[in-house]
This record gives structure tokens, sequence and C-alpha cells, in this order.
């Protein structure tokens, strides 16, 4: 028997192209296996980008079946609700281990038959729709489950090491403008397919290394606006609030990341007014979305990326720059590895995010219109 | 002079490859493309040996070292020097989070900034006394926990309206000094610590850890002392003593 033991925490690395270059996955990959020593092959995964520029209207649902029957039932659901635009297998290498099988669908809502289903499911709301149908099959579909369901990206994870993963979802034949990666070393929750890093909602995905402690009365405060944690691991609940905070509460990233992250009560005495009064109403409206316990994440979103430590900063990140190309990693050589010559590498302080964006051009050529949303 | 290509060579191997060089009797070690590895210099005896690191090596750097030297020609990660029992870590460029976490014995030097929890619980006994020296300004919770040794920082980064240190500084410090050039904001104090001025003794010690500095990373050494230096210490060698149970 070998006497040795690792002891580690999750690994994190991101990137993003500001001006909408679309590059391969190869460097995502490369990046989080330098960091593979943080995990221990119990989960892995990838958040791409501007994957998919020829059905960029469609939501991208990325499915995950235990078996057959899970996946008849779950397209019967689908071709009720749905236009399908187009489905199929995700096209996988062999992996020599049990795992689930892989759908891609893209979709857009369609007219409900009834008029219950229809006042539930409405057109003019495409985003809430989709949310919907991807809530109900997560929670009422055993054995199935929508693990990325934004427009114009995609989330591959599962069981394994990061390069193990890549392999299997041929993470390197894909292009993306923007890529998030994680590797797992499970601590309070099983690893399981579903449980490995990005979580997803709409364009919303989250990699996080740490522990949200407030998990509890995160899910409860959630629960009351129709998300469903099924996924049984702390993570989960990061996504649906950014989705509910930023989406449905029109919060701008920054104040997001004061909910996430706020200031202590002995830091607010000492602001301004105005600061004391918006930071004071922030921690009392949204107490239950704060997250508590020590946290790096990495969010990526619809037009970019950010990057956000808890407030007393008790888990490592990285942020580096390079012309228009932005890294987060939670290791300095995670980054250098890839990219060398960094016009700038610094560790952002505690609950300051870091926030990285598409111009204006950029989102326009990816996603085809100026307007911006987040998901 | 004996020479490792460390590029895509894993930790593990890495530093068996180093203690086998250093079994071979090669006593000055030059380590190039290293991108991450962790523990260089773990548990390393002898005070003779000299490591020489390019690139950016992995979280605990030097981790239980008692006696030889490592420069890195870089940045480094987290956690260098944990537990060091003594020798010396030159850095030519940024540190992460916790340095020096625990050290009891050696020095490091830090050309420029380090992240958050500096010396974080830094301790002293008897002959065994650490010293750590940081070039640039330091993030918050420098400081925190510190039980003894000798913790001096520069500032010379330091951009005009910025605070050299970030917040919560000394935090439930019980011993050691810190001494700061240029000044402590009070407000970024924890409570149980003071700012007062160092005696002239501590003055030449500072003194002598900073022509230190200089030489390593030329930098002029008037310029640096032409600053004033104040001292940072816990008013009591047990702060948290009555935190559950009111005493006298």
């Amino acid at each position: 028997m070998e006497l040795a033991k690792d002891i580690s925490g999750c690994g994190i690395a991101g990137f993003i192209n500001t001006d909408g270059e679309r590059i391969s996955g190869v460097d995502i990959v490369d990046s989080i296996t330098l960091m593979k020593d943080r995990g221990n092959g119990l989960g892995a995964g990838f958040a791409a980008y501007g994957i998919y520029p020829d059905f960029k209207e469609f939501y991208a649902l990325h499915v995950m079946y235990d078996n057959e029957h899970a996946r008849k039932v779950t397209e019967d659901y689908l071709e009720r609700k749905v236009h399908i635009e187009q489905h199929g297998g995700m096209s996988t290498r062999p992996i020599k281990k049990k795992r689930p099988i892989f759908f891609v669908y893209f979709v857009q809502p369609r007219e409900q038959s009834t008029k219950g289903e229809s006042e539930e499911f409405r057109l003019e709301e495409s985003d809430e729709f989709i949310f919907k149908l991807v809530m109900f099959i997560n929670e009422n579909i055993d054995g199935a489950f929508v693990i990325s369901s934004g427009k114009n990206m995609g989330v591959f994870k599962g069981v394994g090491f990061p390069d193990e993963i890549a392999n299997f979802f041929r993470v390197d034949e894909y292009k993306a403008y923007c890529w998030t990666a994680h590797n797992r070393f499970p601590t309070n929750t099983p690893g399981w397919w579903g449980g490995a890093h990005p979580f997803s909602l709409l364009g919303w995905s989250v990699v996080h290394n740490g522990e949200i402690s407030s998990y509890g009365a995160n899910k409860r405060y959630l629960e009351m606006y129709g998300y469903k944690c099924t996924q049984k691991t702390d993570t989960e609940v990061v996504t649906y609030l950014l989705d509910l905070l930023v989406r449905k509460h029109n919060l701008p990233l920054h104040t997001l990341a004061k909910v996430f992250s706020p200031p202590l009560w002995s830091e607010i005495e000492h602001m301004s007014k105005e600061d004391r009064e918006l930071y004071s109403a922030l921690r009392v409206v949204y107490g239950g979305a704060m997250l508590n316990g020590p946290f790096s994440i990495i969010v990526g979103f619809r037009g970019g990326m950010f990057g956000l430590n808890d407030r007393i900063k008790l888990r490592p990140l990285v942020v580096a720059r390079k012309g228009s190309n932005v890294y987060m990693a939670s290791e300095e050589s995670a980054i250098r590895y890839v990219a060398d010559d960094l016009d700038e590498v610094y560790m952002p302080k505690a609950g300051e995010p870091v926030i990285t964006m598409l111009t204006d051009e950029a989102y326009e050529k990816v996603y085809g219109s100026k307007e911006r949303t987040y998901v | 002079m004996y020479e490792i290509d460390a590029r895509d060579v894993h930790y593990r191997e890495l530093n068996a490859k180093i203690r086998k060089a250093i079994k071979e009797h090669n006593r000055d070690i030059v380590l190039h493309n290293v991108c991450g590895q962790y523990y260089i210099g773990c548990g390393l005896n002898d005070k003779n040996i000299k490591i020489t690191i390019n690139g950016v090596p992995g979280n605990d750097l030097g981790a239980f070292m008692n006696g030889p030297t490592i420069v890195v020609n870089d940045d480094v990660q987290d956690g260098i020097g944990n537990t060091m029992n003594g020798g010396k870590i030159v850095v030519y460029g940024n540190a992460g989070d916790v340095v020096a976490y625990s050290m009891r014995g050696g020095k490091i030097f830090i050309e420029k900034d380090v992240s958050y929890r500096a010396c974080i619980h830094m301790k002293a006994y008897k002959e065994m006394n650490p010293t750590v020296v940081i070039g640039g300004c330091s993030g918050a919770f420098m400081g925190e926990y510190m039980a003894g040794g000798t913790l001096i920082l520069l500032g010379l980064t330091k951009k005009e309206g910025k605070p050299l240190t970030g917040v919560y500084l000394a935090t439930g410090m019980h011993g050691g000094k810190i001494f700061v050039r240029g000044g402590v904001d009070e407000k970024l104090l924890w409570k149980e610590a003071v700012v007062v001025s160092p005696t002239k003794e501590e003055l030449g010690k500072i003194e002598n850890e900073v022509k230190e500095f200089c030489n390593l990373f030329k930098i002029d050494y008037n310029e640096v002392m032409n600053e004033e230096f104040v001292k940072v210490v816990p008013k009591s060698t047990r702060p948290y003593g009555h935190l559950y149970f009111p005493g006298p």
C-alpha cells in the first residue's frame, strides 16, 4: 500500500476573450489539469460560451439520462412543451466507467395546448418558460437532469479527472470565447455525475472552490421563489441565486457580489451615510441570499465572466490579463502554464468581484443582438 | 550546479529528483520551467543546499524546511515557508496567501506584495526566531494570531492614497513584533494591538534586515531607511483570555 494521502480543495479556472474570439478547449483543459492534485477524480467539468453559433437563437438543453426510459419520458415531455429545432446524442469518446448518456436539444418555447398550461408556461416570457421546464424535469423525471439550458452555451461535466472528462466530451473540438473549468474534491456531498461543477441554469454557470455553509438557509430562501435544489451539492444554490437576483430582481452584478459577500457590520459602520444605507438594506432584504462559508467562484454568463471570493477570502483566486484575454484560476501556475508575458497578475481582495464583459461589438457578433441580457 | 528540467514533471517526481540529487552530494540545484509543483524543498535539512527556481513554484514551498536556501526568480503561490524551521527563502516577485504560515525559524524575503494572512500564527521559541521581510504591501489579516518572530513590511509598492496593509491587521496577535515602514492606519488595526515606536535595539535589527533585503533586490538602502518605522505589538499575551469567562 502506498503511504500517501493528499488533502486538497477544489480547483477552478476561467478564461474569456473580450473581443469574442473563439478558441478551442485545449487551453482550459491544460490549465485545470495542471491543478489535477487539487481534485481526487470524483468530479470535473467545463462550461463553454459561444459554442453553438448556428443555433444561437435556441436554448441548448444538455440533458443527462441514467437510462433509456428516462430519455423517453423526458422527450415525450419536451415534445409537448417546446419546439425542438434539432437534437441528438452528444458526441463522446469511450470512458472506462459506468456513465450516463448525454443528449443535446435546441429548443424554443411553443404555444401550449390547454389554457391552464398556457397560463403557467407563457410564451412571451421565454426565459421563465425554460426555467420552469428545467425545474420540472430535474424535480419530477427520475434519472433525467438538465445540466445546462442557456443559449449558445453548454456544460460538460461528470465523475473523473478534468482531462478524463474533457476527453470523454471531446471538449477540444468545441470553440468558445469563454471557458470555465472545475476540478472537484467532494467534501460533504456525494461525487456523482450531476454533482460535478459547473452548475448551470439558463445563461448562468458556476464553478466553486469551498463550501457554502449557508446552503440550508439559501435553499429555503430559493424554494419560496420556485427554485428546487435537486443536485445534492451546495454550489447549486449559487446558480439559482444568480438567476433570481439578476434575472428576476435586476440587481447589477456588483451589487449581487455584495449580497453574496456582504461587508461585515463593523465595516458598514465606517461607511458614508449613503453606502451605510445601501449595505444595511442589502443585508436586511437579502439575508437569505448571503453566502456564508469559504468560497472562490467563477461565474460564466451570457456575454461575460466574473470571479468572487468570500468576504474574508478563505479560498484562493488569481486574476491575470493579457491584451483582451482575461484569466482566472485557483493558482497562478495554472494561468502561466497557458499564457506567458501577462500584462497583469493579481489576487483580488475579499468580496471584490472581478467582472469582465464582451465588448459591444463582440457581443453583437456572438449573440446577433445589441441588447445585452445576462441569460 | 545541478540542473533539473521540471517541465510537465509531477511534484512527487520532481521532489524525488531533488532528493536524489542531494543524496549524490549536489549542493547547488537549479530547477527550470517550474510550474505549480507543490512542496519544493519540503523537509530538507542541510544548510549548505541552495535551490534556485525558475518559474512559479506551487503551494507550500519550503514547508518544514530546516536549513537550505531557496531562491525563486518569479512569483510564488500560497503557503510558502509553512511551518518552516530554518533556512532562507528569497522571492523575486509577489507571494500569495498565508506566507510563513506557522513559521518557526529562518528567514523569508519577498520583493513585492503578499496577499492575505501573511505570517499567520508565526511563532518563536528560545533561539528559534523567524524573520519575514516584505518589500511591497500586504492583504488583510497580516500577522493574524501571530505568536512570535519579526515581520517587517516596507510598502515600497504603495500607491498614493492606498493603504499598505489590509484590514484586521494583527487580529488575535499575542506575541512577536510587526514593524511597518511609513506608519499604520489605526482604522485597520485590531483593537487588542497597539502602535508604538521601536526601541534602539529593535531599530538595529530592522537596519540589519533591511540591509540584507536591499542587497538581495538591489534597492537603495538609504531611501528605504528614510522613512520612519512603527511597531505593532499586542496589548496582552492572552487577548482572548476573557472572551468566554469575564475575569478580573
